[in-house]
């Protein structure tokens, strides 16, 4: 489904990416872990398409498509979801609103007509009872004022709104306490299916005792240096990352 | 013959029309048009007027007195009024007071016209008491002052609540040539007595359209005023509105003008507190585009102790359109532990675009909180990302960014059809489609 080949990327002159190679099938969990400022954000910024990072080198392809020129709107309607760290406030756009612009960009990108509001409404009453978000948060604006386990809900009911076929969260855990985490990953396990996959990005191991990862990558300076399944994880846990930086060395 | 001259000239034969039984209306007049002549229109060496030029709406050859009454059907107009509440109407066309388009009371409230109150002997206190006291003496007042013939004449008696609230509407004909209007409204608010008013110039002709109006508010203890101003006209007509509020101890009155139409606006809008515990907002909304200029210019003059005034404005601006925000806040050395906020915060959408703002604090007092913030920029990158990767294009994504950074400042409107019509208003001129739950 994506496929990632050498890929370097840089803000300012500053190379951040310094060649990653990733690939994940339709129906596999990855993990990426990695200390602060291993790149790992800026790896799933590069994948949306933040236009702030410049793409140097390499190949992104989804489904077979090179998308490294495409906007990130076009790589939104091929089904590429990114969940964020830090969601951005929009007062005076309410969620259902937001959702059905959202929803209805999809549809029109892929030639559909708008989604009628009667069928919006019951989708966002389904999707939202499932990750137990109440009526009235819907008609509040954007994440104003929302706690940071309410915004990490919210782009979880984004989500699950907009079926992605890769759903990319970057440190969705992080700020949650451990009932919105068992929540969080209850949405995100019921999204999974063989046809679309997972990449998350998690400095802890926490968040994968409840989405179980497939392959769990090790990614330190721009470069993932280690793969392994889900053991990796805990062994990381346990030992952190100056062993896999020595191992590196060697 | 300039416009000046002209407006001078015909003076004497305006003056003649009038019969009425005000005499100290002939002294007023006959002064004011010798002010006016001795002032003239404001030029661009005043500071007040460094950055709004009004050379190019001064040009036109307007007509001055437009003697055909025209005749407009409720139909062609509707669309202009906020028909969907019951309200008090006072239309004016090309200045002249259209009859069979209002609705006027004297039932607890006077809601009326100006040439009456002028010409009957029962609102000759009122005139006395309240007419041209506040409206500083300048050109453009003075002018205005010289020419005062029709507009609202709104009085709220004591403990009255206005039972609903009250449109001041004045369309533009010309008769198929270019015009100037000068409506004069004096509002006066009573002791414990509350009203709600919405002003509209629009014109209804393509040809030059300039409106030179000074409305005066008088709000007295514990009254609350809330004013609407929509300036959505079309691009052939310019507007320059003079508002002067003076509040008494313990009143509340809001000024909320939202800029969108227009080839230029400049709005004067001053507050005098008289009285302590009193509290004047003000809050604008611009968006604007082409060469449409748009200039607030504020005051608010802090008298006493204990009293607040806020401000918000906020604009977006597209292509070669100016923006210009002056505010000053002036707090007398008696005016102890007055709080005064004020922000002007600015989109600017093109390189061509621009925004003069200038915060304006003088303070002779020692323990007051005055805050003041001003920022100008673009729109912020990493929003704009978080909507692209929802799928929403950049071009619709910057306009829902657009419509949140304006919208805020409606919060404070207290008629939720105004509300609804103007967040309408800002969707469209945005291009964002919000659709239901709004």
């Amino acid at each position: 489904m994506l496929k990632i080949k050498n890929l370097h990327a840089s803000i300012e002159d500053k190379e951040i990416l310094k060649g990653i190679n990733l690939e994940i099938n339709p129906g596999e969990v990855h993990a990426i872990m990695g200390p602060n400022g291993s790149g790992k954000s800026t790896l799933s910024s590069v994948i949306a398409g933040k236009e702030e990072f410049e793409q140097t080198q390499g190949e992104i392809l989804f489904e077979n498509t090179e998308i490294s020129e495409m906007d990130p709107e076009e790589r939104a309607h091929k089904g590429i979801f990114l969940s964020f760290q830090y969601p951005v406030e929009i007062p005076g756009v309410s969620v259902t609103n937001f959702m059905r612009t959202a929803i209805n960009a999809h549809r029109k990108a892929n030639g559909l007509e708008d989604m009628p509001a009667n069928e919006m409404l019951k989708k966002i009453r389904e999707k939202s009872a499932a990750l137990e978000i109440d009526r009235k948060f819907l008609s509040r604006s954007l994440n104003a004022g929302f706690s940071g386990g309410e915004k990490k809900r919210n782009e979880i009911f984004q989500m699950a709104m907009l079926e992605p076929k890769l759903a990319i969260l970057d440190e969705t855990d992080s700020g949650l306490d451990i009932d919105a985490l068992k929540i969080v990953a209850d949405g995100v396990n019921k999204l999974r299916s063989k046809d679309n996959a997972v990449l998350l990005i998690t400095h802890y191991q926490r968040l994968l005792n409840y989405i179980v990862p497939d392959v769990v990558h090790v990614m330190i300076d721009g470069k993932i240096v280690k793969s392994g399944g889900k053991e990796l994880a805990l062994e990381l846990e346990e030992r952190g990352y100056e062993w896999v930086k020595a191992e590196k060395a060697v | 013959m300039e416009l000046k001259e002209k407006l001078v000239s015909s003076f004497l034969a305006f003056e003649e029309e009038y019969t009425g039984a005000n005499d100290d209306l002939h002294k007023i007049r006959n002064q004011a048009i010798k002010d006016f002549e001795t002032i003239g229109f404001p030029s661009r060496k005043e500071e007040d007027y460094k950055y709004t030029s009004l050379k190019s709406v001064l040009k036109e050859d307007y007509s001055l007195f437009p003697k055909k009454e025209n005749a407009i059907e409720y139909k062609d107009i509707k669309k202009y009024l906020i028909h969907e509440i019951d309200t008090y109407d006072l239309v004016f066309i090309d200045g002249i007071y259209s009859s069979h388009l209002s609705s006027t009371t004297h039932d607890k409230i006077d809601v009326c016209l100006m040439s009456s109150a002028l010409n009957k002997d029962l609102y000759k206190p009122l005139i006395d008491n309240y007419f041209n006291k506040i409206a500083p003496k300048n050109g453009l007042n003075s002018l205005n002052t010289a020419f005062t013939k029709e507009g609202a004449f709104i009085h709220i008696h004591k403990n009255t609540m206005a039972d609903k609230p009250i449109q001041i509407i004045n369309f533009s004909t010309g008769n198929e040539s270019s015009i100037l209007v000068q409506p004069r409204n004096l509002i006066v608010v009573d002791e414990n007595s509350h009203c709600q008013i919405i002003e509209r110039h629009q014109s209804l002709t393509e040809q030059p359209v300039l409106t030179n109006s000074v409305t005066e508010i008088f709000a007295d203890k514990r009254a609350i005023v809330d004013y609407y101003k929509i300036q959505n006209d079309k691009l052939s007509a310019s507007l320059i509105d003079n508002t002067y509020i003076e509040q008494k101890s313990e009143s509340f009155c809001s000024v909320h003008t939202f800029s969108f139409g227009g080839k230029l606006t400049r709005n004067n809008l001053n507050f005098y507190q008289r009285g302590e515990r009193i509290d004047s907002t003000m809050k604008g909304i611009t968006i604007i585009e082409g060469k449409q200029h748009v200039d607030h210019n504020t005051l608010v003059h802090h008298i006493e102790p204990n009293c607040e005034s806020h401000q918000d404005y906020k604009g977006i601006f597209d292509e070669k359109s100016v923006g210009v925000f002056n505010g000053k806040v002036v707090v007398e050395k008696e005016a102890q532990k007055t709080n005064a906020y004020q922000s002007n915060n600015n989109v600017l959408l093109n390189d061509k675009a621009t925004i003069n703002s200038k915060p304006q604090l003088e303070i002779f007092a020692d323990d007051v909180k005055c805050s003041h913030g001003c920022t100008i920029g673009q729109l912020d990158e990493d929003a704009l990302f978080y909507l692209q990767s929802r799928g929403i294009p950049r071009k619709e994504a910057s306009g829902l960014l657009m419509y949140a950074f304006a919208n805020n400042v409606l919060e404070s409107v207290k008629i939720p059809e105004i509300k609804k019509r103007i967040n309408k208003l800002i969707a469209l001129k945005l291009g964002v489609e919000l659709g239901f739950n709004l």
